[in-house]
C-alpha cells in the first residue's frame, strides 16, 4: 500500500470538513442530543426502579458504544458519497490507486471523524450524567475496538451495496444500525431474545461486547470467552466486507457502471 | 512480476510506444462496442481519435483509464500491462474529459494538492506553478473549482491532467467548452508539453480543424472498428476531398458501401 495515495483521501475529507459546518455540526450534534436524551431516560428508569442496578453504565453507556459504531459505520459511508455527490469515480479510480488504499482512506476518515463522536460522547455523559468509566474496567478498550471492526465491517458492506445499486441505495443503508440494534442485545441481555433469535445474535460481535459490559457492570468480572468470540469474528466480518466491495467493484469495472454512475444502473 | 512504486522512469526510445493497444474488444452483452481494435502511440506524438457520437471513442478511453475491464485485448502504457499492474501502469497516464470535473467543493489548489498525492506528483510546488501558469489559472487558486465557468473547469482539468507528466495523455474533447482564443493556447500548451515531455497524447475531438492542427495521425473509428488511420494533412486529398471534414462526414455517414466509395483509394 502507497501511505501517500492513503494520505490524499484523508487530506480530501480533512479539506471537506475544514471548509463546512455541515459536515462539522453533525460530528458532534446527534451524538450529543442522544446522551441528553438517554441520559436523562437513564435516570428517571433509576428513579422508579429503586434497585442496585446501575442504569448509567449499563443503559447510557450502551447506547453510547452503540452510537460510536453507527458512527463509525457512517463515517466510512459518508466519506465514499463525497465522491458520489461530487461525481469523482472517474477522476479517483483513474489514477494509481488501488481498492485497498482506497478503502483504507475511508476507513481512516472515519476513525478520525468517530473519535470526535465518541469524545463528545464520554465528555456529555460523564459531565452531565455521572457516567464513569471505570465501572467497565480496562476491558472497555478491546471491546471498543470490536465495534469499530464491526462498524468498518458494516460501512465498508453499505458502500458495495451503494456500488452496486446506485447512489439511491442510500436510504437502504443508513437504517442498517436500527435494524440490527433489536438482535445486537444493546439494552437487554442476550436472555431476553427467543431461543431462535438467539442464534442470529450470536451471529452478531457486537452481542459479545454488550454482554461483556453489562457483565462488568453487574460486578461479574471480565468474561474473556466473549472476547475471545467476539474478535475473530468482527475480523471475519471486515475480511468479508472487503470481498463483497473488490466483487462489486469488479463488476462496476466490467459493466461500466464507474463510468455511468449518475446512471444508477448499465443494464 | 512486482513493479517498484514510484515506477523508476526508464529512458524513452522514439521507437518504442508509449501506448499499445492490441486486439483490444468491449462487448456489453450481444452488443460489440469495440471489436479488436489495435493501434500505438508514440513519445511525443498526438494522435487524434475520431468518429461520430457512439463510434466508441469514449468506450476506448475509458478501457484505456482501467475504469472499464476489456472483454479481451491488452493495453501498455510504458510498457507496463495495465490489466496485470493496473496501478503501476496508471502511474503512467493522465486524463482530462469534459464531462469529468474535479470535484466543485474544493479549491483548485485542494483538487491540484490531493490529485498530486494520488499521481505520487515528486515536486508538488514547482509543478503546481507549472500548471498554473501554462493555463492561466493563478487568479483561481484559492478557488471552489464548482463556481468556476465551464471553460475554466476545463482548464483545472488539463492542469490536473499535466501536473503528473505523463508518458501518455488522453484527452477527451479538451476544447469542447472553451472560447476560440483560448483554445488556440490550450492547443499550443499542449503540443508543447508533449514534445518536451515526449508524452505520447489520444486526443478526441470534433473540431476538424482542431484536429488538423495538432494532430500528426488520425484513427477513425466507425462501430467500433477503426476504419481509417493516416496523416489528417495528406488524408483527405488521398480520398478526394477537400477538407478533413468532408472525409470524416463520409466515412461516417456511408457505412452501406464504404468498401467501395472510401475504403479503396482513388487512382
Amino acid at each position: 500500500m502507497n501511505p501517500a495515495r492513503i494520505a490524499a483521501i484523508l487530506l480530501r475529507q480533512l479539506y471537506l470538513y475544514r471548509g463546512s459546518a455541515a459536515r462539522v455540526v453533525p460530528l458532534f450534534a446527534w451524538v450529543t442530543i442522544d446522551m441528553v436524551l438517554w441520559g436523562f431516560m437513564t435516570k428517571f428508569l433509576s428513579s422508579l426502579a429503586h434497585t442496585t442496578y446501575r442504569f448509567v453504565p449499563a443503559l447510557l453507556g450502551a447506547v453510547l458504544f452503540w452510537d460510536f459504531m453507527t458512527r463509525v459505520m457512517q463515517g466510512v459511508t459518508t466519506a465514499f458519497f463525497e465522491d458520489v455527490w461530487s461525481r469523482n469515480f472517474l477522476n479517483i479510480f483513474a489514477t494509481p490507486i488501488t481498492m485497498s488504499e482506497y478503502i483504507a482512506g475511508l476507513l481512516l476518515s472515519s476513525l478520525s471523524t468517530s473519535l470526535v463522536g465518541l469524545g463528545v460522547m464520554i465528555a456529555v455523559a460523564s459531565a452531565a450524567f455521572g457516567l464513569s468509566f471505570a465501572a467497565y474496567g480496562v476491558i472497555a478498550l478491546p471491546f471498543v475496538f470490536v465495534l469499530l471492526l464491526s462498524g468498518m465491517a458494516l460501512g465498508v458492506t453499505a458502500i458495495a451495496i451503494v456500488l452496486r445499486f446506485g447512489p439511491a441505495a442510500e436510504w437502504f443503508i443508513w437504517p442498517i444500525p436500527a435494524l440490527l440494534s433489536p438482535f445486537a442485545c444493546v439494552y437487554y441481555p442476550l436472555s431476553t431474545l427467543p431461543i431462535h433469535l438467539q442464534w442470529f445474535a450470536r451471529l452478531l460481535p457486537p452481542t459479545y461486547v454488550f454482554e461483556g459490559l453489562r457483565a462488568a457492570v453487574a460486578g461479574h468480572g471480565f468474561k474473556g470467552s466473549l472476547l475471545v468470540t467476539a474478535l475473530p469474528l468482527a475480523g471475519a466480518y471486515i475480511l468479508l466486507a472487503y470481498g463483497i466491495f473488490a466483487r462489486v467493484f469488479r463488476h462496476a469495472l466490467q459493466s461500466g457502471l464507474i463510468t455511468r454512475y449518475s446512471a444508477e444502473t448499465v443494464s | 512480476m512486482t513493479l517498484p512504486y514510484p515506477l523508476a522512469r526508464q529512458p524513452l526510445s522514439a521507437n518504442a510506444p508509449v501506448l499499445r493497444v492490441e486486439n483490444l474488444c468491449k462487448h456489453y452483452g450481444q452488443v460489440e462496442a469495440i471489436k479488436g481494435i489495435s493501434f500505438r502511440v508514440f513519445p511525443g506524438e498526438i494522435v487524434g481519435l475520431l468518429g461520430v457520437n457512439g463510434a466508441g471513442k469514449t468506450t476506448t478511453i475509458s478501457m484505456l483509464l482501467g475504469v472499464l475491464e476489456p472483454t479481451a485485448g491488452s493495453i501498455e502504457l510504458s510498457s507496463v500491462n495495465l490489466l496485470r499492474h493496473r496501478s503501476q501502469a496508471l502511474a503512467e497516464t493522465n486524463f482530462a474529459a469534459v464531462y469529468a470535473p474535479l470535484p466543485g467543493n474544493l479549491t483548485v489548489y485542494q483538487n491540484l494538492r490531493v490529485f498530486a498525492l494520488l499521481y505520487g506528483v515528486q515536486d508538488f510546488s514547482a509543478r503546481l506553478q507549472s500548471v498554473l501558469d501554462a493555463f492561466d489559472l493563478h487568479r483561481f487558486r484559492d478557488t471552489k473549482c464548482g463556481v468556476l465557468s465551464s471553460g475554466e473547469q476545463t482548464r483545472v482539468g488539463l492542469a490536473k491532467a499535466l501536473l503528473s507528466r505523463p508518458r501518455v495523455l488522453l484527452l477527451d474533447e479538451p476544447t469542447a467548452s472553451i472560447d476560440p482564443a483560448s483554445a488556440r493556447e490550450i492547443r499550443t500548451t499542449i503540443r508543447r508539453f508533449a514534445a518536451q515531455e515526449q508524452t505520447g497524447v489520444l486526443w478526441t475531438s470534433h473540431n476538424m480543424y482542431e484536429v488538423e492542427e495538432v494532430c500528426s495521425r488520425v484513427l477513425f473509428l466507425y462501430q467500433g472498428e477503426i476504419v481509417l488511420e493516416g496523416d489528417p494533412r495528406k488524408l483527405p486529398s488521398e480520398y478526394g476531398k477537400p477538407t478533413l471534414e468532408d472525409l470524416f462526414i463520409l466515412v461516417t455517414r456511408q457505412p452501406l458501401n464504404r468498401e467501395q466509395s472510401w475504403r479503396a483509394r482513388p487512382s
